[in-house]
Formats: C-alpha cells, structure tokens, sequence
C-alpha cells in the first residue's frame, strides 16, 4: 500500500469499487436532499471535497500526536474547522446557493464518509496515500451527486446544469424534485451499479 | 387386474413427495382470468360514463402494461409470463383508479412504472411489496398532481349541445371542500366525477360477488376494512353531520374499488386469517383519518399502499405456533 501502484488504487477506489454514495451507502443525507438540480450537487460535491482533502493532510500530520482515547473528538474538531469555513464561503460568494443548500453544507460535519475515511484510512496512514484516499472519494462523491442531480433535475425541470434541454412542451415530473424521486433514483442507480459490478465480477472468474 | 395396472397402483402407494401435500386446484392464470372477469361490469360502466375516453384509457393501459412485462421479462431473460393475465389484472386496475380524460402519455407512463418499479424489480409477480397499480397511481400523482386531479363529469350529466368536456369535484372533494353531498342514488349508479372504476358502486359489488362465489377471494380484508369505515363515520357523522353520512363515504371514492379489487391482492396482503382481519381494520382506520382529518379528500391508496408496507410484520406477528411447539 505504500508503493506507487498501491497510491494509484488508493485513488481509484473511490470513484468505483467502493465508491461512498453507491458501494458504501455512506452521506446519504446530503445524497438525498440536495441532488435535487445537477448544481446543487456538484457544490455539495465540491464543499465535500475541501472539507475531506482539508481534514486527511491535518489528521495525517498529527496522527501520531493526538492519543487515540480522544481521536474521534480530534477529527470533529477539526472537521467543524473545515465545514465552518466552506460555509462562510459559500455565504459571501454564493449566497444563492448557499440558501439553496440550507442546513445541508453545516451538517457536512455529520457526514460518515469524512469521519469514517479519518477512522479508517488517515489516521493510519501517511500523508501523500491520505491525500490520494481523500481526492478519491472525493471525487466519487461527487460524481455520484452530479450524476443524481442531472437524472432528477432533467425529469423534474427538462433542464440540465440549468440548460433547457426538453423545451417547453415538457411537463415536469413534479416527484422527481422531492424526496421520493430521490429515493427511486438513488435506488435504481445502486441496483444499476450492483449489475455492472456482478458482471465485471462474474468475467473476472471466468 | 393386469400386471401393469398393478405395478401402477404399487408406484402410486409407494410415492414420496415433498409438501405442500394438499394443493389448491386453483392457478394463477385461472385467477386472474377471473379477476379480469369480475372487473368487466366496472369496465363497461366507466365506459358507459366517460365514452372513448374510459375505453382509449383502458386500452392503452392493458396494452402497456403487458408490453412492458413482456419486455422485461425478455431483457431480464426471465421466463415470459404475460400469458398468465396478472399484467392485464394490473393494467385495467390502474386504468380504472386513473382520471378519465388523462393524456395516453401518462398512462403509458403509469404502466410501466407499475410493472417495472412495481413488480419487475421485485423479482416479478408474487414478490412485489405493493400493490403495482396503486404504486403507479402513486408515482403518477406525486409526478402530476394537477393531471391527476382533474375529473370529468360523466357523460350522461351533460347538457346535450354543450362542449366536449366539463371538470367537476369528487363527491368527496365537494363533501370536504363545499360542503355539498352527492345523492346516495348518484353514487350507487355511479353518476359522479370520479376516477374510471370508481364511480359505479353497483357494478363494482357485482363483480365481487362473483369473485366471492368462485372462491378466488377473501371475505376477511374486504368486511373488515369496510366495516370498519361505516362504523367510524358513523361515529364522526353523530357528531359532526358535515362530515358525511356512513353510507356515503361507503359508496364514494374509491373505497369500494380499493377494498373489494386492490386490497385483496394475494400478493400484498397478509396471508394468515388474523392477520387479514388486522389489514382490514388498519387499512380503514388510516381511510377514516385522511378523509377526515388529512389535506386530502380521499384516503385509499395511500391507506392500502401503507397497510401493504407492513404485512410482511402482519404476517409475522400472526404466525400461527406450530401445535406442542416449545416456547
């Protein structure tokens, strides 16, 4: 693991194989609520991404440091630190998204995929695969809820990314914007990837 | 005697099988066939009433719906079924909880979100949760809620000479929005708005009773969620008159259909006798609370979508001990 090859899988992991959103099942509040418009995902994505690669370079560092009776409260600290700050952020940049997104950038502390890589991966492990394992699922996450918000927002509004893309004759599908439309995607998606996965498994036998 | 028919008799004695040993005669095709039978007097009515429209609508539905079975069961390389009916079943059920006058799109749609997200990706019929028909009426009316509360007045009220179509209120939505009831008379021939299969109570019992008497039906669900509503509205209406007198809301919306056709789906509903008992009740309790105290007019879909959800505990919970079984 602590070779080239074993940094490159450290990478890859998260897009795929145990990709948070699909394979893990991990952040599905915000998988849920905010994949509503394709946007609001990837900022969710992104936001997510800060936090997460921000938290493995400092848990890395001071892995050695911090006694494990208190780690947990160790990684939500710091966590909080990162959070606190993408929120602030998005408050004076993007103020329109950031009411968008409501409560769902500050509950990013809350979220499993930032404290369980910490647990599971960064606070055993070096700063340059930590960096590679945070950028992975990072990037998983993400694209799990670009994919999720282009499926619900092209239904729910005909548009994509905020682009008309059926016209105007489209009726929207009013579901596809609230929770249950969440859920059938989501779960359409997770089965879709059990599929492929079952297949790639079944000729990786062969 | 001949030696063969001997050796035959002997082969029979000696036969081992693996239970269940007492096997219904009945198949599923049998059942269904029935069902579809059963639902021929609703049919005609909501054709009677609502024209080209009930029968486009009905057809569209039939037809989509054993499409898409078809379909699936050929991409999913499952043995094809459609032969056995229960598509068909699903389809003219939906098409007969669906508004009359609904674009064919939707219904299209409807079908094929019943027998996909209903049924197919269960594992096909026997292992879906709900109810695949109210489950696309669910999915339709969460996606179109406008679309799907849109109501037609029958064919038969219109003035001779008028235009093509009128909308007008469900009993229920006039009960518990205007304050205006329906005659009793109209509801029971079905003279109202309504869905296709809803508005005619007469043609509704006739093809339960003849499910009834074929057998391919349990009395349980249907009398106890039945009853259970006259007796609480009864209640209600003692004490607040506004509320609808028990025979009207026996007879208006969809509860005749819900509970005589969509209630008792083999496959959604507890399998014990108890546990029959305990759908229908809870099933007509949530109907009695949404009427009356819930956003909406009406209440069956979501109060059997709901009791479907939890018959699998039903089921557990009622599990009848084996007899000298330890505790």
């Amino acid at each position: 693991m602590k070779r080239n090859p074993g940094i490159i899988v450290d990478f890859t992991k998260g897009l795929w194989q145990d990709n948070p959103v699909f394979r893990q099942l991990l952040g599905m509040c915000p998988t849920l609520a905010v994949t509503g418009k394709a946007l609001q995902g990837l900022t969710m994505g992104l936001a997510v991404t800060f936090v997460l690669v921000s938290t493995g370079i400092v848990i890395s560092l001071i892995r050695k440091i911090v006694p494990r009776q208190v780690r947990i409260a160790t990684f939500t600290v710091t966590i909080a630190t990162f959070v606190t700050l993408a929120d602030r952020f998005l408050a004076a940049r993007f103020p329109a998204m950031s009411a968008a997104l409501g409560p769902y950038v500050p509950l990013i502390v809350v979220n499993c995929i930032i404290l369980g890589r910490q647990e599971a991966f960064t606070s055993k492990n070096p700063l340059l695969p930590s960096l590679f394992d945070a950028f992975g699922m990072s990037v998983g996450f993400t694209w799990a809820l670009v994919v999720l918000g282009c499926i619900r927002e092209l239904l729910a509004y005909g548009s994509i990314f905020g682009q008309s893309v059926l016209g105007t004759s489209f009726e929207p599908w009013v579901v596809m914007a609230l929770p249950p439309g969440a859920f059938i995607t989501l779960g359409l998606l997770i089965g879709l990837m059990n599929v492929i996965q079952k297949k790639k498994e079944a000729r990786g036998k062969e | 005697m001949t030696a063969e028919t001997e050796e035959l008799a002997e082969q029979r004695l000696l036969e081992i099988r693996t239970s269940p040993h007492i096997r219904s005669p009945l198949a599923t095709p049998q059942v269904m066939r029935g069902v579809l039978i059963a639902l021929i007097p609703a049919s005609a009515a909501s054709i009677y009433f609502f024209r080209i429209q009930a029968l486009l609508l009905i057809l569209t539905s039939v037809v989509a719906c054993m499409g898409v079975e078809a379909l699936c069961q050929f991409l999913l390389k499952r043995p094809i079924s459609v032969g056995d009916g229960s598509a068909a079943v699903t389809g003219l059920l939906l098409a007969l909880v669906l508004p009359p006058g609904l674009p064919l799109y939707y219904v299209a749609l409807g079908a094929a979100f019943a027998i996909i997200i209903g049924k197919q990706i269960f594992g096909g019929l026997g292992y879906n949760i709900f109810n695949p028909a109210l489950i696309a009426r669910a999915f339709l009316m969460a996606a179109f809620p406008g679309r799907l509360t849109t109501w037609l007045e029958p064919f038969t009220l219109k003035v001779v000479g008028s235009v093509d179509a009128i909308t007008k209120a469900t009993p229920l939505a006039l009960m518990k929005f205007y304050s205006e009831p329906t005659p009793l008379k109209n509801l029971f021939f079905g003279n109202v708005a309504g869905s296709l299969g809803e508005t005619c109570a007469l043609a509704l019992i006739i093809g339960a009773a003849f499910l009834l008497i074929k057998g391919y039906m349990d009395w349980r669900i249907p009398l106890s969620y039945l009853g259970i509503v006259f007796i609480l509205s009864a209640l209600i209406w003692k004490f607040a008159p506004g509320s609808g007198s028990p025979l009207f809301h026996l007879l208006s919306g969809g509860l005749l259909l819900g509970a005589l056709f969509m209630a008792t789906d083999p496959v959604t509903s507890p399998v014990t006798k108890t546990g029959r008992w305990l759908f229908g009740i809870g099933a007509g309790l949530l109907v009695i609370i949404i009427r009356n105290w819930g956003g909406l007019p009406e209440g069956v879909m979501y109060s059997i979508l709901l009791m479907n959800a939890v018959t699998p505990l039903i089921n557990r919970l009622t599990k009848p001990k084996p007899f000298g079984a330890a505790k």
